[in-house]
């Protein structure tokens, strides 16, 4: 037999630009993607037939001259499955719209969320996070104003209001 | 005897959900019941066939007669037919705890009609993974059971559930696809795709030809199995389902992939090309998922993340490639698959009685259910491999043979799975301490409510509100200072209440909506039953371990062996090229 190259160009072609369109943010390419990937495996199940010949139908063709049955039938099987699943897609990427109003892959809001994540409680603000300039009034050596700590804190944690609220203001230690 | 029954795990769920879907809209009860006698029936011949695989050995059935290397064939052997009862046992209980579930809260979160069938095609799906002959039919058995994944993932059709059905749907199809290509590329080297065939023929192969056939079956495994480069999609997607479909995803979906693993290497490339790179693999997987589940305040995503470190000791189990790693993955897998469903579905049991799943909002719940506080706890500390349970037998099979092997790599995933058997203790102890242990009162919520309350005073309200024209002077001396103080305490109060504002349900601490809290809703007694039911069979796998690990022991010796399979078979000494 002699060697073709145009099925392997195609089924490069085809996988590239599948996973290409696979990469994509919409869900409508990436459903594209998903059909162009699925068509250039089933070519490659159809080149592993090896040389073309008669339909494998008993009677009608010698068992010498039949083309290979096994790699049709796993194909026509893959068509089912890659038919099948690509409408559900479809409905969901129509299903999405519908409430969302957008059709591409959605953030993980939770996930987001665990990575943001700092101290939401003031409680949980520790002045040893501070650096050691910010944080003299913790520390008995030393005579600056608990607003210092304020500040710095204010500063670390920006838009969480301090806990330190009910004592009277000690104005009195920085002079 | 064999030969009749090892067809059935496919052919009864599959028939059931014909039924289910038939009679499902107007006899919803009688559908029910269907469902509930079809599984246990699976089950059934599941104990049965796995009792025979252990006396007789494998067992081989061509589908529709057709000579052996033609047809489709199923074949049953030890390590097949012991995934198959547990898969039975799994999904029996799940499919009781839904029932409980659809007649209490009627059928929002699980729509009965559809949700029946689905869930039998699913388990037909993974009963024809486990008994599958050839490659071909293995990738039928995963897209039948991906299929109806899809459509449990996405029940309901809400917000949530349709992205995180997106991304697993496009990482599933990808899977597919390679594991379609990697099948292609096989036909084409050798002609067959039968496995007892494709065992004798891979060897003739050149090697870098094994190694690329190897590692793209691997790839496709290893993203249904989630090991940890390919696990990213599982935390994401796993969450947002009802609770009885999380729970049956997690059990079995990636064991399937597992299970094709083990068949991979030992069947197909007994070489152990790719050990080292698994090992990796598996060091990476545990010790990077466990990190996930520490950082996670949600139980749902705590246990995804546990479900996908503990991936790690079974792929570990399997790189090891020796007799006593190979029966300590095969154990593994059964007692994870138990343990882990029963965790999702104690998850359920607590979402329903706190209105919640994450820990930052749950309190109270060892004293509003003490059943419930037990139900977690036991599975909890298995989890973790707290002896006696049959997980810390698991882990201790697998470590040892770790240190066997002896090698510094295996040591170095010895110490790995100690760490990540530790952080595991870790994370459900948070869980434990925060959302059962603290008292109600304590979570935060409420917690920084009555402080503030506590901390503006009694004198809040009889405080005289100054007069507006009485300035504090500005070093707060004087008899103006109690007048001052007054005047802090409506600022005081009003700070106070905007912390306490920052995490009260709504907005999560950061300015965002977060889920909003809905009441907790009282247990149904169908699912305490169900759930109560998989915790003693998670306490009965400690008792039947020396058994199990028996039978782990043989399947793994036949693994190793090959020759139980491929007499079965080819039945007997006829060679097959």
């Amino acid at each position: 037999m002699t060697p073709t190259v145009v099925l392997p160009v195609i089924i490069g072609g085809l996988y590239a630009a599948g996973v290409y369109l696979l990469l994509d943010r919409s869900l409508t390419r990436v459903l594209l993607g998903f059909l162009v990937l699925g068509n250039a495996t089933n070519l490659l199940l159809l080149s592993t037939g090896g040389p073309p010949g008669l339909a494998p139908i008993l009677g009608y063709a010698e068992a010498e001259e039949m083309s290979d049955p096994l790699p049709q039938a796993l194909i026509l099987t893959a068509i089912v499955i890659t038919f099948g699943v690509a409408a559900f897609v479809l409905a969901l990427i129509y299903r999405s719209w519908r409430l969302v109003r957008q059709e591409v892959v959605g953030v993980d809001e939770e996930d987001r969320r665990v990575a943001r994540r700092s101290g939401t409680d003031a409680d949980e603000m520790d002045p040893d996070q501070l650096a050691p300039e910010d944080r003299s009034a913790m520390h008995a050596d030393t005579l600056a104003a608990d607003r210092h700590v304020e500040a710095a804190l204010e500063r670390h944690f920006p838009g969480i209001p301090s806990d330190d609220v009910d004592l009277p203001q000690t104005g009195r230690g920085d002079r | 005897m064999i030969r009749v029954l090892t067809p059935l795990p496919v052919l009864l769920p599959l028939l059931g959900a014909a039924t289910a879907l038939l009679i499902g809209g107007r006899h919803p009860r009688a559908q029910r019941t269907a469902s509930i006698l079809v599984l246990s029936a699976v089950l059934a011949v599941s104990v049965t066939l796995l009792l025979l695989a252990d006396a007789e050995g494998a067992a081989a059935v061509s589908v529709g007669g057709w000579p052996v290397p033609l047809g489709i064939l199923l074949v049953v052997d030890r390590l097949s037919a012991m995934m198959l009862v547990v898969a039975g046992t799994v999904g029996l209980g799940v499919l009781v705890f839904a029932v409980g579930q659809g007649a209490a809260d009627g059928d929002d979160e699980t729509p009965v009609s559809i949700f029946h069938p689905t869930f039998l095609v699913l388990m037909a799906g993974v009963a024809n993974a486990f008994l599958a002959g050839d490659l071909f039919n293995l990738y039928v058995g995963f897209e039948i059971l991906l299929t109806a994944s899809y459509v449990l993932l996405t029940l309901g059709g809400s917000a949530p559930r349709i992205r995180a059905g997106v991304t697993y749907i496009v990482v599933s199809l990808l899977s597919s696809l390679i594991f379609l290509a990697a099948i292609a590329l096989v036909y084409a080297s050798t002609g067959t795709v039968n496995m007892a065939q494709l065992a004798g023929r891979l060897a003739d192969l050149p090697p870098g030809l094994q190694l690329l056939l190897q590692s793209m079956l691997l790839i496709a495994f290893c993203i249904k199995a989630a090991v940890f480069p390919l696990s990213a999609w599982l935390p994401d997607s796993y969450p947002t389902a009802p609770a009885p479909v999380t729970a049956v995803f997690a059990g079995l979906l990636t064991k399937v992939g597992v299970y094709s693993i083990i068949r991979t290497q030992t069947l197909l490339f007994p070489s152990g090309a790719l050990d080292t790179v698994l090992m990796w693999a598996a060091l990476a997987t545990m010790v990077i998922g466990i990190l996930g589940a520490v950082a996670q305040t949600d139980i749902r995503r705590i246990l995804s993340f546990t479900l996908v470190s503990h991936i790690g000791y079974m792929v570990f189990g399997i790189a090891l490639g020796t007799a006593a790693g190979l029966a300590g993955a095969i154990f593994y897998v059964v007692h994870h698959i138990a343990i882990q469903t029963t965790l999702f579905l104690v998850a359920g049991l607590i979402e329903r009685l706190g209105g919640s799943t994450g820990v930052d909002r749950l309190g109270g719940l060892a004293k509003a259910s003490p059943l419930l506080a037990v139900l977690f706890f036991v599975p909890a500390m298995n989890l973790a491999g707290i002896p006696p349970f049959s997980g810390f037998i698991g882990k201790l099979g697998l470590l040892e043979a770790g240190v066997a092997a002896g090698t510094w790599l295996p040591l170095t995933l010895v110490a790995g799975g100690v760490l990540t058997s530790l952080l595991t203790l870790v994370a459900m102890s948070r869980v434990w301490s925060r959302a059962f242990w603290r008292p109600a009162a304590q979570s935060p919520r409420e917690d920084t409510f009555r402080a503030a309350a506590a901390n503006a005073g009694p004198e809040l309200a009889s405080a005289p509100l100054p007069p507006a024209d009485a300035a504090p002077s500005p070093d707060g001396a004087g008899p103006t200072a109690a007048v001052a103080r007054g005047a802090g305490q409506p600022t005081a109060w009003a700070r106070h209440t905007a912390v306490a504002m920052a995490i009260a349900p709504g907005i999560d601490g950061l300015g965002n909506e977060a889920e909003p809290q809905r009441p907790g809703r009282p247990l149904s007694r169908v699912m305490v039953g169900a759930t109560a039911a998989m915790v003693a069979v998670t306490v009965a796998l400690t008792g039947l371990a020396g058994p199990l690990y028996g039978i782990a022991d043989r399947a793994s010796a036949d693994l190793r062996d090959r020759s139980p399979y491929l007499t079965a078979v080819f039945g007997g000494g006829e060679d097959v090229p």
